[in-house]
């Protein structure tokens, strides 16, 4: 499956957030590391969009469309900056 | 309010191709016309979304060709057992509709007011398409900075905007290597990006360089490692990664 990175995910996460989130730095809840989601690994078909933290290779979001409705698991996440 | 839009939120909107170019024989520019386009900045992307008639519908990004201020443009490599790229590259013909959103990205970009810091680009494939945004409006907002672009393609005819890149003068350096063949005569750099190469080729870190590697997954991470063993800080090297076959997000 291709790996990818955070760019490949700006409107799909700007369509949950509303906004532009690529620059947007996040901390992973397991190791601690910080980084711009531009650059955490992403799967866009795992199924569902999976991404994962470069550092540590943890899930830090995945994001699942049913039925035209977003569902986002953020708890990997330790923070997420949203301007 | 009827047709306005909030600021932040994507729309889907269809937009009308107004114009073809053929970049190589794989290779294609499609330009736009966006209704109320906000304007892009260098290095983001759109998606465009393809539906079949069954209502299947199919997703990619592609970044963005043309610089700040120029029409809407994205450059398109055909992937054979692509889903997407062969309608765009062999269907769409001008006055066709595209369902599209954008601009997307606020992290891959480079502002012409980014201050004097020397550039370095780094292009694999078709992943000079948002370095090739980057360059033009380097040229077009009169900007100074010393700016070099890195670009490994296969071959020779494999090389995307070959005759734009080939007049940069002034201040900007092309450098290419080309991974496959090399024409009789070339005098140019041969094989992949390593560190002999990026050793040669990248700014000092004492100069501040800003960078911005785009390509395969695979080309991103051998180019970001050799760059961060010159001594780049790994923070300072902005990435964008198409995945193995460029199949998806991207370019």
């Amino acid at each position: 499956m291709d790996e990818l990175d955070g760019n490949a995910i700006g409107g799909l996460l700007q369509e949950v957030f509303g906004t532009e989130m690529t620059a947007s730095v996040g901390t992973c809840a397991t190791c601690g590391a910080t980084g711009p989601v531009a650059q955490t690994v992403v799967y866009l078909r795992a199924p569902g969009t999976v991404v994962r933290c470069r550092t540590c290779t943890s899930v830090l979001m995945v994001v699942v469309g049913v039925r035209g409705r977003n569902c986002v698991d953020l708890r990997g996440l330790a923070t997420l900056e949203v301007r | 309010m009827a047709g306005t839009t909030v600021r932040g939120r994507l729309t889907w909107q269809v937009a009308t191709v107004s114009r073809l170019a053929d970049e190589t024989p794989s290779v294609r520019t499609i330009e736009l016309q966006v209704p109320g386009w906000p304007g892009h900045r260098a290095g983001q992307h759109l998606d465009v979304r393809l539906t079949a008639e069954d209502g299947y519908q199919a997703e990619r990004s592609y970044s963005i060709a043309s610089a700040p201020g120029e029409p809407v443009a994205i450059t398109v490599e055909r992937l054979d057992d692509g889903e997407v790229s062969p309608y765009l590259t062999e269907e769409l013909r001008p006055g066709d509709e595209l369902e599209l959103r954008g601009p997307i990205g606020g992290y891959f970009v480079w502002d012409a007011d980014d201050g004097g810091r020397p550039l370095l680009l780094v292009a694999g494939g078709s992943g000079v398409v948002p370095l090739r945004s980057i360059l033009r409006h380097h040229e077009r907002s009169g900007a100074t900075t010393a700016t070099r672009l890195l670009y490994s393609s296969r071959s020779l005819p494999d090389v995307i905007y070959r005759d734009e890149l080939d007049q940069y003068r002034d201040g900007v350096e092309v450098i290419y290597t080309l991974t496959r063949s090399q024409p009789p005569g070339w005098t140019g750099h041969a094989g992949r990006v390593d560190a002999a190469l990026l050793a040669k080729v990248a700014w000092s870190v004492s100069q501040d360089p800003l960078t911005f590697v785009c390509g395969p997954t695979s080309f991103v991470e051998a180019v970001a490692g050799g760059l961060v063993e010159l001594g780049y800080p790994p923070g300072q090297v902005k990435t964008e990664r198409f995945g193995a076959t460029g199949a998806t997000g991207g370019t």
